[in-house]
C-alpha cells in the first residue's frame, strides 16, 4: 500500500469538501442565519488540514487497484464524518450519530432521513443536506480528477472504484476529459431542471435544493411535507421526467451530443430500463386505480412512485405503503433493480440484472443441450466471462451483507417488513421503505447500532461494496 | 496531439507509454480484450476492443480527430489496410509497421501513392544500427545528429584505460574542445557529469563528437579496437538478411550460420555470392571453431531465441576479442542484461518505438514543438534531443554559463551554418542553431524547457 499517496489524495478530498462548504456559508449570508459560522469554522479547519497534506507531494505517486479502492472508501468515510460536523455543532442535529446518518444518507444519495422535524432545520443546513446529494451523485473523486491532474495513468482505478456499474466507459483518451464531460452534462442537466422548477412557481431555494436531490437521485426535500408541499402536478411530472433522465447511463447523452445516434440507440440497458418503468407503471396503475379519483391522477402517482423508486431517488407523493400488496412488492423489487450503470442512481443496476438473467437463461439452455456454447451478449457485444463472474459474485456478496445487516437491525424489534425494507432501501440508496420506514415514516427510532449498520450499508451500496471490503481486509494492508 | 495506435503488443504498449508521457491523447485498438485491458489498466489511454481495420472501431477510438495513426499489429497487410482506411476517413498522418522484405522496395510507393507518412521496418532499422556498430567497433551504441555530422557514441572504458581516474576536465586534453561526455553509466546509476567528474574503468560513457575527432578520442580512452574485416552472424532471419546486404556493400567478409536448410537455400540465392552461408547449429562449438570463429573480429547473434543469443555472445566475448552484437526481443530484463558481458545489445522492438516517437515529435514540431530528433541513449533513462532555435526566447544570445539549466541536463553541441560547435560556458545560442541536449528529464518540447 502506498500510504503517503492515499494521504495525499485525502488532502485533496478535504480541500474539495472545504470548497463545497462555501455554498452553505453563502446561503447563510443570504438568509442572515448564524448557522453559517459553524460551516465556516469547519471549512477553515478542513482547508488548513488539506493544504498541509497536499503541500508535500509524495515521491512515489504510483498506486494500483487496491490503493484506488482504499482511497475511494476512505475519502467517502472522511467526507461523511466532516460533513456531519457542522450539522452537529450548529445544533441543528444535536446527536452526532444522527448527523452522520443524515450526511452519509446525503452523500450516498440515499435520501433516508432520521429527523422527525425537517422544518426545524436552518436553511443553511437544509441546503448543505441537498448539496451532499449533488456531490455524491457523480462522485467526489471524479470531481477531483476533473480539476487536478494528480495521478498518472493509475487514476482510472479511482474512477473505477467510485463510478457505479460493472465497467467504466471512457469517452476520451484522457480520463480527465471524460470526467469533465460527465460533470458538464451533469451540471447542464441540473441547471435545466432548476429552470423547469422555477417555471412551476417554486422559490429559488426550493428549486435548487429539489434539483440537487433529483440530480444526485437522492431524495432529501427541504420540508416535512416534501414534494406534496408544492401541490402541483406540473412539478410532479417534471420530477418524474428528470428522475428518469438522471438515472440513465450518461454515456447515452454523450453519444447523443457526439452525434453518434446509432451507438446511443444501441444501448440496450436504457431501453430495458424504460421498458421496466413502463410495465411496472402500468401494472401498478391497474392495481391502484380505485384509490384515486381520475385516471390521470392514478397514472401520475403510479409513475411518480415507480420512477422515484427505480431511479433510487426516493421522493414520495402518495403513501404507497397503503397500496395493495402487489404494488408494494413491485416497488420493493424495483429497489433491487436500481438505475442504469454510469448514472447517478444506485441499486444493483439494470445492466447487472440483465447479464444475470441472460446467464441464467444460458444455464438452462446448457442443461437442455449440454454441448451448446452460449455466449452472453449485451448491447450487441460479448460480455467477457470474467465480467459475468464478477457480477454474480457482486450479487452474492450484496445478498450476504443484506442478510447480515437485517439480522443486526432486527435487534430493534421492528416488524420484519420494516426491518428488511429498511436495510434494502439503505443498501440500494433509495430512501423510503415500507411500514415504519415508509413514505410517512423515518429512521429516527432506530438504535445507534442499527444506524451504524445502515450507514455501512449505504456506503457499501453507493461504492458497490468492493472499496469498503478492500479497506477493511487486512491482506490489502500487509507489506507484501 | 490525438494519436491512435492499432496493436497492443510490445511495440504498441511501449509506444503508448512513451506518447502518453509526452502529453499526447492516446487511444489503443486491439482485437484481444486482455491486451487492451493490460494497457488501459496501466496507462491513461482509451482502449477499444476490435479489429483496427473496421471503420466503426476506428471511429470509436477517435480517428476522426486524430493527428497521427500508427498500425503495429503483427500483420503487414493489416497495418497497411488500417492506415489506408484511417487516411481516407480522417486524413491524418499514418505510420505502418511493414516488415516483409518483399515490401522493402515498395516503400516509396506506399509513401507517395498510398499516402502513408512513414513505413517502419523494425528489422531493417535494427540492421542499420548493427551495421553502424560494425563500422565503429569501439562503440557500443551509435546514433547520429545534424544529418549525420555529429555522432553520439557510447563506449565502455576498459581496465587499462589511460583516462580512468582522471576528471573529465583533465582527461581529454587537446581534444577537449571536440569531444563532450554527456552521460556516464556506473552500475545502475546514470550520471550527467560535470567537468570535475572523475571517470573510472568500467564506466559506460556516452559522448558527442564529430566524425573527425572520433578516432583520436577512442585512442585517448584506450579504446581503439582497429578495423573489422571478418564477421560471423548466427541466425539467418530478416535482420541478418538486411544486415548482410549492407555489410557486403561496406566491404566486410560475412559468414552466416543458419539451422534451417530451406532458409539457407533462400539466403544463398538471394544474397551476393561473396557471402558464405553455412547450414548448421550455431550453438555447436565444434562447428563454430570449424568455421574459423577465432579468426572473426565481428560477431552477431541474431537467432530468434533470446537465451541462445545471450549464451552465444557470452561465449564469444569470453573466448575472443571480436566485436559482439546481441539481439534481444524481450525488454523486461534490460537491467540484468546490461550487466552481462555480451557486447552491444540491440532491441528491435525498442528501435521501432523510438523511431515512431521521434516521428511523432517531428510532427508535433510542425504544430508548435521544436524537437527535431530524439534518442534514448541509456535504456530509456536518458534522452538526447535535437532542438531548432526558431524564435527569440530567453535562451537566445545568453552565454551558457549564465543560463539556469535544469538539473541533469547538458547542452552537448550546437550546429550553426553547417558547422558543429561543442559548446563551453561562453558559447551562446543564436536563432537558426540546432541544439543537442542530453537529459534525464522527460517530455521536453521546446528549447525554452531546458531552463529551470
Amino acid at each position: 500500500m502506498n500510504i503517503s499517496m492515499i494521504f495525499y489524495i485525502l488532502g485533496w478530498v478535504l480541500c474539495t469538501e472545504a470548497g463545497a462548504m462555501l455554498f452553505p456559508c453563502i446561503i447563510s449570508v443570504i438568509y442572515s442565519e448564524t448557522t453559517g459560522i459553524y460551516y465556516l469554522i469547519t471549512l477553515a479547519v478542513c482547508l488548513v488540514t488539506g493544504l498541509a497534506i497536499i503541500f508535500r507531494k509524495p515521491k512515489n505517486t504510483r498506486f494500483y487497484a487496491k490503493e484506488g479502492f482504499a482511497i475511494v472508501a476512505l475519502s467517502w468515510i472522511v467526507m461523511s464524518l466532516i460533513g456531519a460536523v457542522p450539522l452537529c455543532i450548529s445544533g441543528d442535529i444535536p446527536s452526532f450519530m444522527s448527523a452522520l446518518f443524515e450526511t452519509v444518507s446525503g452523500f450516498t444519495t440515499t435520501g433516508a432521513t432520521n429527523l422527525t422535524d425537517i422544518d426545524a432545520l436552518s436553511r443553511t443546513s437544509l441546503f448543505w443536506r441537498s448539496e451532499t446529494h449533488w456531490i455524491g451523485g457523480m462522485g467526489v473523486l471524479v470531481l477531483i480528477l476533473t480539476l487536478l491532474p494528480i495521478a498518472g495513468g493509475q487514476n482510472i482505478q479511482l474512477m473505477r472504484a467510485e463510478s457505479p456499474g460493472p465497467t467504466v466507459d471512457k469517452f476520451k483518451p484522457r480520463l480527465r476529459h471524460t470526467a469533465m464531460i460527465l460533470y458538464i452534462i451533469y451540471f447542464i442537466m441540473t441547471v435545466i431542471e432548476i429552470m423547469f422548477l422555477l417555471f412551476g412557481g417554486l422559490s429559488m431555494f426550493d428549486a435548487v435544493t429539489i434539483a440537487f436531490s433529483t440530480a444526485g437521485t437522492g431524495g432529501f426535500t427541504a420540508s416535512n411535507a416534501g414534494i406534496n408541499a408544492f401541490h402541483s402536478s406540473y412539478i410532479e411530472i417534471v420530477l418524474t421526467v428528470f428522475m428518469i433522465l438522471f438515472s440513465v447511463n450518461f454515456s447515452f447523452y454523450y453519444m447523443m451530443l457526439a452525434r453518434r445516434f446509432k451507438d446511443a440507440l444501441k444501448n440496450s440497458e436504457v431501453w430495458t430500463y424504460l421498458g421496466i418503468i413502463l410495465t411496472s407503471g402500468i401494472i401498478i396503475s391497474l392495481n391502484i386505480y380505485k384509490m384515486f379519483p381520475s385516471v390521470k391522477d392514478t397514472l401520475r402517482n403510479a409513475f411518480f412512485a415507480v420512477s422515484s423508486i427505480i431511479s433510487t431517488t426516493g421522493f414520495c407523493t402518495a403513501d404507497f405503503d397503503k397500496w395493495p400488496q402487489l404494488s408494494r412488492l413491485i416497488l420493493v423489487l424495483l429497489m433491487f433493480f436500481g438505475a442504469c450503470a454510469g448514472s447517478t442512481g444506485g441499486g444493483i443496476k439494470i445492466s447487472r440484472i440483465m447479464v444475470m438473467v441472460k446467464s441464467a437463461v444460458s444455464e438452462v439452455r446448457h442443461t437442455i443441450h449440454p454441448k451448446s456454447v452460449n455466449a452472453i451478449k449485451f448491447s450487441g457485444k460479448r460480455v467477457p466471462t470474467e465480467t459475468v463472474r464478477n457480477i454474480k459474485s457482486f450479487f452474492i456478496i450484496e445478498m450476504i451483507i443484506l442478510a447480515a445487516s437485517a439480522l443486526v437491525v432486527s435487534l430493534d424489534n421492528f416488524d420484519s417488513t420494516s426491518t428488511v425494507t429498511a436495510v434494502i432501501t439503505c443498501m440500494q440508496n433509495v430512501g423510503p421503505g415500507l411500514n415504519a420506514v415508509g413514505p410517512t415514516g423515518n429512521f429516527a427510532s432506530f438504535s445507534v447500532l442499527s444506524k451504524i449498520v445502515l450507514i455501512f450499508d449505504m456506503l457499501a451500496g453507493r461504492l458497490e461494496i468492493m472499496p469498503l471490503l478492500v479497506l477493511f481486509s487486512p491482506s490489502a494492508w500487509k507489506k507484501n | 496531439m490525438n494519436i491512435v495506435i492499432v496493436g497492443c503488443g510490445k511495440v504498441g504498449s511501449t509506444l503508448a507509454d512513451q506518447l502518453v508521457r509526452e502529453g499526447h491523447d492516446v487511444s489503443v485498438i486491439d482485437i484481444d480484450p486482455n491486451a487492451v485491458k493490460k494497457v488501459t489498466n496501466r496507462l491513461d489511454v482509451l482502449g477499444v476492443v476490435g479489429s483496427g481495420s473496421i471503420h466503426n472501431v476506428q471511429v470509436d477510438a477517435g480517428v476522426e480527430d486524430a493527428d497521427l495513426f500508427i498500425a503495429v499489429t503483427p500483420s503487414d497487410e493489416l497495418n497497411l489496410l488500417c492506415c489506408l482506411m484511417a487516411k481516407k476517413s480522417a486524413s491524418c498522418n499514418t505510420i505502418a509497421r511493414v516488415r516483409n522484405p518483399d515490401y522493402l522496395s515498395e516503400r516509396s510507393f506506399f509513401k507517395e501513392r498510398l499516402g502513408l507518412s512513414a513505413i517502419i521496418n523494425p528489422e531493417y532499422e535494427a540492421a542499420c544500427e548493427i551495421s553502424r556498430l560494425f563500422c565503429i567497433p569501439s562503440a557500443i551504441e551509435v546514433d547520429t545528429f545534424a544529418g549525420g555530422k555529429v555522432e553520439l557514441l557510447k563506449a565502455a572504458l576498459p581496465e587499462d584505460s589511460p583516462i580512468a581516474g582522471k576528471s573529465i576536465m583533465n582527461a581529454l586534453g587537446k581534444i577537449s574542445g571536440k569531444v563532450l561526455i554527456c552521460a556516464v553509466e556506473r552500475g545502475d546509476e546514470v550520471i550527467i557529469p560535470t567537468g570535475s567528474f572523475v571517470l573510472r574503468s568500467g564506466d559506460e560513457i556516452s559522448f558527442i563528437t564529430s566524425r573527425k575527432a572520433r578516432e583520436t578520442a577512442f585512442k585517448k580512452a584506450g579504446l581503439d579496437a582497429g578495423r573489422i574485416k571478418r564477421i560471423v552472424i548466427v541466425g539467418g532471419g530478416k535482420i541478418s538478411f538486411y544486415l548482410v546486404n549492407m555489410l557486403v556493400e561496406y566491404g566486410f567478409k560475412v559468414k552466416i550460420i543458419e539451422k534451417n536448410k530451406e532458409r539457407c537455400e533462400f539466403l544463398s540465392s538471394a544474397l551476393p555470392s561473396s557471402v558464405v552461408v553455412i547450414n548448421g547449429d550455431g550453438t555447436d562449438q565444434q562447428l563454430l571453431y570449424e568455421e574459423g570463429i577465432d579468426k572473426a573480429d565481428g560477431f552477431a547473434s541474431l537467432t530468434d531465441i533470446d537465451e541462445e543469443n545471450i549464451m552465444l555472445s557470452m561465449f564469444m566475448a569470453k573466448s575472443s576479442k571480436a566485436k559482439v552484437v546481441t539481439k534481444i526481443n524481450r525488454q523486461n530484463f534490460a537491467d540484468i542484461i546490461n550487466n552481462l558481458n555480451i557486447g552491444s545489445v540491440i532491441y528491435p522492438k525498442f528501435i521501432t518505438a523510438e523511431t515512431i516517437v521521434s516521428y511523432a515529435r517531428a510532427l508535433k514540431n510542425s504544430q508548435g514543438s521544436n524537437v527535431q530528433t530524439l534518442y534514448n541513449i541509456v535504456g530509456d533513462k536518458v534522452e538526447a534531443l535535437e532542438f531548432l532555435a526558431r524564435s527569440e526566447s530567453e535562451v537566445i544570445g545568453v552565454p551558457l554559463s549564465d543560463l539556469e539549466l535544469k538539473d541533469n541536463l547538458l547542452i552537448c553541441c550546437i550546429g550553426r551554418n553547417g558547422k558543429t560547435i561543442i559548446p563551453n560556458g561562453l558559447t551562446t545560442i543564436e536563432i537558426g542553431d540546432t541544439v543537442v541536449v542530453v537529459t534525464t528529464q522527460k517530455g521536453l518540447n521546446d528549447l525554452r524547457d531546458i531552463l529551470k
